[in-house]
Formats: C-alpha cells, structure tokens, sequence
C-alpha cells in the first residue's frame, strides 16, 4: 500500500514538473508546480516527518499563489492562448540533465548506503523541535538573520527608485 | 521502501529543475526550475534522515534549512526581476547582457 502510494505521488512529482515547462500558459505552469511540491510534500508524511511534510505543503502552496500574480505581471501569454516556446540551448540542456539524472541515478543505487543506526523517534516534530532549540540553535539563529537581511535585500532592490538614486528618479 | 527510491525521485525532480532552469528564457520560469531542483534536495535530505540516522534531528534540520534557502532564493530572485523589469523592462535573461560587453 505504501509503496503504491510512493509510486503514485513520486509519478506526480515528476510528471507535473515536466508539465511546468510543456504547458502554453504560465497560470498552468504556476499550478503544475504547486502540484508537483504538494506531492513531494505528501511524500515526506511517508517518511514519518509530519510536520515538515505539511511545513512544504503549505509553503509551496502560498509560494504558487504569488508566484502566479508575478507570471501574469511579467510574462506575456499568460491565458496560454497560443503556443508559447521561450528557450533556448533546448538540445544542450537535455542532454545535459539526462546526464545529470543517470549519474545521480547511479550514485543512489550503486552506493552502499550505511545500515540504518537508531529508530525513528516516537515524535519527529519533537525531535526536530528541540533541536533547533538546543544542539541546533545555531542553524535557528542563522536562518533567522539571513530571513531578516532577505526581506530587507528584497524591499532596497525591488522598490521603485528613492531618495538615495543618485540620478534622481525614473530612468 | 528503501532510500534508492526515494534518491531516485529526488535525482529525477533535480534533473528536471536543471533542464529548465538552464533552457528557459523567462528569468520566473528559471526560478520554477530552481525550486524544483531544491524540490529534489528536499527530498534527498528526507530520506536520509529517515533511512540512515533518524534518532538525530541532523536531517531534518537540514531539510528546514534548505526550505529556507529556497524562500531566499524565491524573495530575491523576484526582486532582482522587478529590478530589471523597472530599469530595463527586460524579463528574459537574453535581454539582461550587458555585463558581457
């Protein structure tokens, strides 16, 4: 059962993140994505990690919603009315991650991976939760500064020129 | 299930996050195929942690990180974007070149 599960989710990941760059439309390629991350999101409850699964979920989900305001702003076609092909180096860039896809493959069947040492926790949320509170409170700390500078990085660059443009206004 | 299958979805999530982050023109669509190729490190980092050391939050303090990074990557790649947009209105990195001449 499980392993029908994994499979079914597993086709869906994949097949909807090829789909994001087969589709006419971007709204389409928007939702194939958020699709494609649900799925990988459900993949890790079986994996027993509860929180981080739904954790991916919801992110990806809120990620999609306004990703998909940003691709009707920028993107010409976004209803996908018509056939919309914007690429390029196509054969190069297949070619090139087939590659990356076999040898990746290779590494993960062919490495003897290390016998599995412990069991699961009886609560991986608690698990996770007291680490970043104790032995991990550095990697908490550090996330915490790098989201705040990431919000300030994002409104200096994004924000329609200022004050402090040196040549005074819109170019 | 074992580790390999799940390292194989997350070879294959990471392969084509690489095919469209290297072929697409659109700088957003670049950025989808980013997201999909830390997609596929999630997931490796997932299973590692559940197949090789669960009794350690290692792993899965790994994963939080990596969601993180992607937040970053999201955030500041839309800002680069709208940056150029508003100087440039380019939208597609073939017509953002200049640092090239």
């Amino acid at each position: 059962m499980e392993a029908l599960l994994f499979w079914s989710l597993a086709v869906v990941a994949v097949g909807a993140g090829i789909a994001v760059f087969r589709v006419d439309s971007m709204a389409r390629a928007t939702y194939a994505l958020a699709l494609s991350f649900v799925a990988v999101g459900l993949a890790l409850l079986l994996l027993d990690l509860a929180y981080l699964g739904v954790v991916t979920v919801l992110m990806m989900v809120m990620e999609m919603a306004i990703m998909a305001v940003f691709m009707i702003m920028f993107m010409m076609n976004p209803a996908g009315l018509m056939p919309m092909s914007m690429v390029h180096n196509r054969r190069g860039a297949l070619a090139l991650s087939v590659g990356v896809f076999l040898s990746l493959a290779a590494v993960a069947l062919l490495t003897p991976w290390p016998e599995r040492r412990g069991t699961v926790p009886e609560d991986p949320t608690r698990a996770v939760g007291t680490g970043v509170m104790e032995t991990k409170m550095l990697v908490m700390i550090g996330v915490g500064a790098v989201l705040f500078t990431t919000i300030v990085a994002a409104l200096v660059l994004s924000a329609s020129r200022s004050r402090y443009d040196v040549r005074g206004g819109r170019r | 299930m074992t580790p390999d299958l799940f390292l194989l979805l997350a070879a294959a999530l990471f392969a084509v996050g690489l095919y469209g982050a290297l072929s697409q023109q659109s700088v957003v669509m670049i950025m989808m195929g980013l997201e999909l190729m830390i997609n596929g490190v999630i997931v490796a980092a997932a299973s590692f942690w559940y197949f090789v050391a669960p009794a350690q939050p290692d792993g899965q303090v790994l994963v939080l990180v990596v969601i993180s990074a992607m937040t970053v990557e999201m955030a500041m790649g839309f800002a680069v974007v709208t940056l150029l947009f508003r100087a440039k209105d380019a939208d597609t990195t073939d017509m953002a070149a200049e640092l090239r001449r």
